[in-house]
């Protein structure tokens, strides 16, 4: 019980995670497309500026959490995903230090230099995370003592890029998004528009998901077993078409948060159906690290519980205080008073 | 090399390197809110200029922490899984425990300051740096019980193959935590005092913002006075704690092979592994070890010969660690001392400020050197007396631990270089003009 509780916490840190740092890495992915010159470039670093680092620590917990309560799941994955989670890392921190180093000299081509950064750290971290998911939802070749069999190509399968690419357009779909609420024309425009014409092939990405994952994974078991758990993919569904009317509508804010409901219902979506494995095994269903084989001693289970129902509360009320403060909209004028950038 | 050698260069690599910019975040972070606070009380604006100038070196020094933090977390996974695997019950747990009541405040907060100059109340923002100071500390707090439990485990019990939690309260309240933790923060405190007092003198020896540069060097020389000398103090007990805890550490450390009571202390000396003795002994202090170690000149120490040869630390590198850190942190009480009693007459002290400015880099080597100790120091066990670090790696390709060390090392590098090139650069440009007060 308390390890399947665990379990639940575990899908929602990623969930919150894709669900914030989405954004960020969407706006790197998209720079090159949406911002035509240096001020539009600053106010797109700008528009993210407050909130990127704090959005990245929900990594970090996901990380932490999945080490404390799941280690044997924390060992294999991490060991196994050893080439892309190190690419990750790097592209997250090339991307992390984009933000510091760019405006410190005043030259277009260091400046280049690091939007290049940004971009590549955001669409490669985008991309991987999305790769990486798709395989622990299919299974990846591990023997029973968790020692992985395959290579990074193994995870380059079809259906891990499709992964990949849902996760590119989901996090830039969200990141335009939350560019068209936070600016004013002619970018809010640039950036509306674009997340409309994303908005297209990220609805052909996520059909052939949704079909592709009947094909190659088991995720589809446990909602035949349990219907009633179908309302996740169909909130998934519903709010992706929310998406969509409430651009047409105009209202930048609310289809923001249609998409906010889409990234964590997808994620949710995966994680309900692997349950109870974390990872499964491709070689074996039997060498599987499941929420019986792999997690922590009850102890430590309820230790960390009370720690996560006291300050997962107080962070979320924290941190929704800061996007509020930071509610306005950035523009030029707004630049020149505020730090870095 | 294999798998176990080069995951423990890349653990090397990545450890020291975020260690360079964690005790300037740690340390800095306090500084700058004692900085705010004098301001919101006095409203002397050459206190919110000074804060608002080391607080770009700071946001410099914070984004590189924060990137290379991450990859450390991950690490115990990608490449000491075996490591997570058995100790994860309790290692991971202390973790998870560090992000979620320590990272998140630091990383939320550290952004609402740096935007919020004009949003907040001088009062409101002095609440935030010192929220981040706070919270840093705080992260220190938890992966120093997480470290400290890799250095002298207690409640655990082993059951299913692995160490489990047994006694929480025990583990976050053992002796060796609370020491590394106050050793750790107090370094950290120096380092971050001599930082503020070399960028304060180069300024005063070159007559810029000089009243600003005084105050400043004021109170970091009194903060760093007062945390070497706690260091000293500090690190006595920690160093006799490893008389119980460690004691092959200890027996390293000190270059002693023989077990003996009424042991003497060598100031210096080149040991020699080889043949279990010292080649040369320089300094020999009689009764000295064995009176700091176990507080008795008749307390037995353990010497190296006690132990099978598979059980030592490397001699050498613990050694001279141990007697570099030491060497320091003497030469930051008598440094500081100077400064304390020079400090109303600084810029009539051309030449002690100049060895302040050229002093910047030695609290960097001591922390690097407690380091080297309290590591090179443990081995061979990952987990002393539990589980030997070689048994610890990933079954993972030796070529892919190859290539990543290859990328740390290059990224790690520039990113330094980059980090450090910009510090100076702020550093030397010093404050913005008293004009551009908003």
């Amino acid at each position: 019980m308390l390890a399947t509780i665990w379990f639940v916490l575990w899908g929602v840190l990623w969930a919150v995670y894709f669900m914030l740092d989405g954004f960020d890495l969407g706006l790197g992915t998209l720079m090159p497309l949406l911002a035509k010159n240096d001020i539009e470039k600053r106010v797109v670093y700008h528009s993210m500026g407050p909130f990127w680092d704090g959005n990245e620590v929900w990594l970090i917990t996901a990380g932490g959490v999945t080490f404390a309560a799941f280690p044997t799941t924390y060992a294999v994955m991490f060991s196994s995903l050893y080439s892309p989670l190190l690419l990750i890392l790097f592209a997250l921190i090339i991307r992390g230090v984009s933000f510091e180093f760019r405006n410190k000299i005043d030259d277009p081509r260091w400046k280049t230099l690091w939007d290049t950064c940004l971009f590549i750290g955001s669409f490669t971290a985008a991309l991987l995370f999305g790769v990486a998911f798709a395989n622990i939802f299919k299974g990846i070749p591990i023997d029973a003592e968790g020692i992985y069999h395959g290579n990074l190509l193994t995870l380059l399968n079809p259906y891990g890029l499709i992964g990949g690419l849902l996760f590119v357009f989901l996090f830039t779909v969200h990141g335009a998004l939350w560019l068209a609420v936070k600016t004013e024309a002619p970018l809010h425009e640039r950036a509306g528009s674009l997340a409309a014409k994303l908005w297209i092939p990220l609805l052909g990405v996520a059909v052939i998901f949704l079909a592709t994952t009947g094909v190659y994974t088991k995720l589809y078991n446990n909602y035949l077993e349990m219907p009633v758990l179908l309302i996740i993919p169909v909130v998934t569904v519903i709010a992706l078409l929310a998406t969509r009317i409430y651009m047409a509508k105009g209202d930048w804010l609310k289809a923001w948060f249609a998409s906010s409901l889409t990234i964590v219902s997808a994620t949710l979506f995966g994680v309900v159906g692997l349950y109870p494995a974390l990872l499964p095994s491709s070689l074996n269903p039997a060498f599987s690290l499941t929420v019986y084989n792999s997690s922590s001693s009850t102890l430590t289970l309820k230790i960390m519980l009370v720690v996560a129902l006291v300050f997962v509360p107080a962070v979320i009320a924290y941190q929704t205080w800061v996007y509020v403060l930071f509610k306005n909209k950035v523009t030029e004028e707004t630049l020149d008073y505020d730090e870095a950038y | 090399m294999d798998v176990v050698t080069l995951s423990r260069l890349q653990f090397a690599v990545a450890t020291y390197f975020h260690f360079l910019f964690v005790p300037l975040t740690l340390g800095l972070s306090v500084l700058i809110a004692i900085m705010e606070t004098i301001y919101v009380r006095t409203m002397d604006d050459d206190y919110r200029r000074m804060a608002r100038f080391w607080g770009k070196i700071f946001l410099i020094n914070f984004a590189v922490g924060v990137v290379t933090g991450i990859t450390l977390e991950f690490q115990f996974g990608t490449n000491w899984a075996r490591y997570s695997k058995y100790v994860g019950d309790i290692f991971g747990s202390l973790l998870a425990i560090e992000a979620t009541t320590s990272f998140f405040l630091e990383s939320t907060f550290i952004a609402v300051w740096a935007f919020g100059w004009n949003r907040l109340s001088p009062k409101a923002h002095a609440v935030t740096i010192w929220l981040v100071a706070g919270a840093s500390s705080l992260s220190a707090v938890w992966i120093l019980i997480a470290n400290s439990w890799m250095q002298h485990p207690v409640g655990f019990i082993m059951a299913r193959g692995r160490a489990e939690l047994a006694d929480f309260a025990a583990v976050i309240t053992q002796k060796f935590a609370v020491l590394t933790i106050l050793h750790t923060l107090t370094a950290a405190y120096i380092l971050a005092g001599f930082l503020v007092m070399g960028i304060s003198a180069y300024h005063i020896l070159r007559k810029q913002d000089k009243e600003l540069f005084v105050k400043a060097f004021r109170l970091a020389v009194t903060f760093s006075l007062i945390f070497s000398c706690f260091e000293i103090f500090e690190g006595h007990l920690h160093g006799a704690l490893l008389h119980t805890t460690q004691p092959t550490k200890l027996a390293a450390m000190e270059a002693h092979w023989d077990t003996q009571t009424r042991a003497p202390l060598h100031l210096f000396a080149i040991p020699d592994p080889e043949n279990e003795r010292n080649k040369v002994e320089i300094g020999n202090v009689p009764l000295a070890l064995s009176l700091l170690a176990t507080h008795s000149v008749d307390g037995e120490v353990k010497g190296l010969k006690e132990f099978p040869k598979d059980e030592r630390p490397p001699v050498f590198l613990t050694f001279f660690s141990f007697r570099l850190m030491a060497g320091l942190a003497a030469l930051f009480v008598l440094l500081t001392a100077i400064g304390w009693f020079k400090r109303k007459k600084l810029e009539s002290s051309p030449r002690y400020l100049k060895i302040m400015l050229y002093s910047i880099p030695l609290p960097y080597l001591a922390c690097t050197m407690g380091w080297t100790l309290t590591e090179v120091g443990r081995q061979p066990w990952v987990v002393y007396g539990l589980m030997k670090t070689k048994d610890a790696v990933s079954p993972i390709a030796t070529s892919q631990v190859f290539t990543s060390l290859i990328a740390f090392i290059v990224v790690y590098s520039l990113l330094g270089l980059t980090a450090f090139y910009f510090m100076t650069r702020y550093a030397r440009r010093g404050p913005e003009p008293a004009a551009a007060t908003n």
